[in-house]
């Protein structure tokens, strides 16, 4: 088989936030993700890229557990979060994802108001003592998504009745509002023009400074602008994973030369 | 002949129209179907079309319009003197359409021989009696004028069957050539075939519209009638209802019946918020089991078993209400427990079978609602930490409730139109109280009570029927318009 080019630089034990070690994924009969080791340093973004079915968003969702909600899905191996098995079974998966945030492909505003769908996590976490509290919450998470201006006037207006981009930024802030550590975001604008687009990049860039956000992205211009570290995978094989700039300038394996090149994908 | 030879001579014609049509069309294109316009069986098609299209209209037409022209003609034969105190023409006409009716049978059976029936001086008692052996239904001894008019009646039948045999033969002929002059390569076969598909889509649409539209008209004109005897404000305000089925005025010149509709409103109100009360909590939280707990393999189990509860027969309900729940309920709340039950028919018990009743429709559609609900919704929650049930109470059930507010709705239209359970399980006093172990009963089953007395049609105290079930028809049609509207705007939302 071929080798696994995993780039270890010398970073720092206290800088790897998660580290997966040889992690399988089955659904059902068909092995999705084989023998994925990878290291997920702090404060930093991290693009999952590679072709369509390759596994990378299966893998994303292995990282904060949302893979327990399928039924014929079984993941094998350790993926260890600030060195601590998730997979355990002592580990509530509740608690698990409050911690690792997600952010999904479509925006998925809760059907209540903007105040609401943001107000929502720290409810149900219980991260506000009192009304005033919760509205700081709101406001700082809004303000961290990039949407506060657009929004301030109208919190009590409907988050679906909100444009593709500023929902997809509403989200991100709803996702901001529990407090992660980790923010996970499964192709977040691919369903957005290029104007949300941006908006949504200088957001991740401004994450940067207090989480740790993987993403996973089909545009290799978008790994090459938001991320530092980058991994390709293809057919469930976490192929090569580095320095984001040695990746699309001097890629170490043929298929990632092809896959950013063009030429498989 | 009769009507069932001459629709088996119709289609005959049409097969085999159709199989010259298609042999014809084929023909005329050398053998090879791909210089003809339309494939080979819609040129057949078209030859049935224009043979049984213009024919069974033409049958069903005089069959409709037969019975006016004769009895049009027949009731001037029979003098005024004939028609009785307290009868009437209508009524004398159909003793006449009896009485042929009954020649007809008598000389098909070979009790009479078709000479007889048409002998003009035949003696009446002889005829009569005969008519009586054959086993035909004569009310009472023909007068001459009946006979007479019943004969004239069963010659001018007999005429006119034939000529309408004729008339269909002839007309479906000629469809047969009209049809076989388009079986040519360049004629657009397929285009009549659609159009008349088409056609027969209207009408069958059409059809459906009608009957509601003269279900609601006759409930309308028999409301406005009972208005004209009864006065509306009693009907809408009093609050008594107590018919008499004598009818009659009092000394100040009211009705003695007092038809008030409160009682029984009050009736129905009650009892279908006691169902609701039942089925609501119940069939939702069924549903939520369902559709986010249940594994595929107890849904698979779960949900027709469930299903069901709603194909049982009303009256079943009202027989389990009588025999099981009624009794039950005596034990605990009848004098022997709390006391507060006198009788095993009470509000009570019909509002809890009817609740049973209803579990499987609140539950089956609020299962399909939730299930609508986007799993994208779900994984949202559960992303952000949320528990299972934190999901379903904060972010599953508020994008659904729209969904489940109309299917309760449908489920209360239901409820209010319920009469077997009632019947059975509610007893038959109308009264306006509020304790729900007491007899009462709703709209629907005053309705059967009126219609199956004895009273005049033509009385207030029958036709508070329609007043009533007008009434009922307007309340649910209000519900289900409203949960419609409810529903409707709900799916725009994940559109």
């Amino acid at each position: 088989m071929y080798d696994v080019h995993t780039h270890r630089a010398e970073t720092n034990v206290d800088d790897i936030k998660i580290s997966a070690n040889d992690v399988q994924v089955y659904y059902g009969d068909t092995h999705a993700i084989k023998d994925v080791s990878i290291e997920i340093e702090a404060k930093c973004v991290t693009a999952f890229i590679g072709p369509s079915g390759c596994g990378k968003s299966t893998f994303l969702r292995c990282l904060n557990r949302m893979n327990d909600t399928i039924d014929i899905c079984r993941v094998e191996g350790q993926i260890l979060l600030d060195e601590e098995d998730i997979y355990d079974k002592r580990v509530d998966p509740v608690q698990l994802r409050a911690k690792v945030g997600m952010v999904f492909q479509k925006p998925n505003p809760f059907p209540k108001s903007i105040y609401d769908n943001i107000a929502y996590g720290p409810r149900i976490h219980g991260l506000a003592n009192s009304k005033a509290d919760l509205d700081v919450i709101v406001e700082k998470s809004l303000r961290r998504g990039a949407i506060w201006d657009e929004v301030k006037d109208r919190l009590h207006a409907p988050g679906t009745g909100l444009s593709g981009g500023q929902q997809q930024r509403l989200c991100i802030a709803r996702a901001v509002a529990t407090e992660p550590e980790v923010l996970l975001m499964d192709e977040p604008c691919s369903a957005l023009d290029p104007i949300a687009t941006a908006q949504v990049e200088e957001l991740i860039d401004e994450l940067r400074q207090d989480y740790s956000v993987v993403i996973v992205t089909h545009s290799m211009q978008q790994a090459a602008r938001v991320s530092q570290k980058t991994a390709f995978f293809h057919l469930g094989n976490l192929v090569e994973f580095g320095e984001t700039g040695k990746i699309f300038t001097n890629p170490e394996d043929p298929r990632t030369e092809s896959y950013i090149t063009g030429r498989i994908g | 002949m009769p009507v069932f030879w001459l629709i088996l001579i119709v289609l005959g014609l049409a097969a085999v129209g159709y199989i010259i049509g298609r042999q014809r069309a084929l023909a005329s294109a050398g053998g090879d179907s791909r210089h003809l316009h339309s494939l080979p069986s819609y040129y057949g098609s078209n030859v049935s079309i224009k043979v049984m299209v213009p024919a069974f209209f033409l049958m069903i037409v005089w069959l409709l319009a037969q019975p006016f022209v004769i009895e049009g003609r027949v009731s001037g034969m029979i003098p005024e003197s004939e028609i009785r105190e307290g009868s009437s023409a209508s009524l004398l006409m159909a003793e006449v359409r009896r009485a042929s009716e009954g020649l007809e049978n008598a000389v098909a059976g070979g009790f009479m021989t078709d000479e007889e029936a048409r002998n003009a001086r035949a003696d009446l008692s002889d005829v009569t009696q005969r008519l009586k052996d054959a086993g035909q239904v004569v009310t009472n001894t023909i007068t001459q004028p009946i006979l007479k008019a019943a004969q004239a009646h069963r010659a001018m039948v007999k005429s006119s069957n034939l000529y309408m045999s004729i008339a269909v033969i002839a007309i479906a002929v000629a469809g047969v050539f009209w049809g076989l002059a388009g079986a040519k390569a360049d004629f657009r076969a397929r285009n009549v075939v659609e159009r008349s598909i088409r056609w027969l889509l209207v009408a069958a649409a059409s059809i459906a519209i009608l009957t509601t539209i003269g279900i609601v008209l006759s409930l309308i004109f028999n409301t406005v009638e009972f208005f004209r005897l009864y006065p509306a404000s009693q009907f809408f305000f009093n609050p008594t209802w107590l018919p008499s089925f004598g009818g009659g005025i009092d000394a100040d010149g009211n009705p003695l019946s007092k038809l008030g509709i409160i009682p029984l409103l009050w009736g129905t109100l009650y009892i279908s918020l006691i169902a609701l009360a039942v089925a609501v909590p119940i069939g939702l939280f069924a549903a939520i089991f369902l559709s986010e707990y249940a594994g595929p393999k107890t849904r698979a189990i779960a949900k027709p078993m469930l299903e069901v509860l709603a194909g049982i027969p009303t009256i079943v309900y009202g027989l389990f209400a009588l025999l099981t729940v009624g009794p039950l309920l005596i034990g605990v709340f009848g004098d022997d427990g709390l006391g507060w039950m006198q009788a095993g028919t009470a509000v009570m018990t019909a509002g809890l079978v009817m609740g049973i009743m209803l579990i499987p429709f609140v539950s089956s559609l609020s299962d399909d609602i939730i299930n609508a609900v986007p799993q994208a919704m779900r994984d949202g929650s559960y992303g952000l930490g949320a528990t299972k049930s934190e999901t379903i109470k904060q972010v599953v059930l508020p994008a659904a409730l729209p969904g489940i507010v109309g299917a309760i709705l449908l489920a209360a239209s239901r409820a209010i139109g319920e009469t077997m359970i009632v019947v059975l399980g509610a007893g038959a006093a109308a009264r306006l109280s509020l304790n729900p172990f007491e007899a009462m009963t709703t709209v629907t089953a005053k309705i059967v009570s009126q219609l199956t007395g004895d009273a005049d049609f033509a009385s207030p105290e029958a036709l508070v029927a329609f007043a009533l079930g007008m009434t009922l028809f307007i309340i649910t049609l209000g519900l289900n318009v409203f949960a419609l509207y409810i529903v409707r705007k709900y799916r725009e939302q994940y559109d």
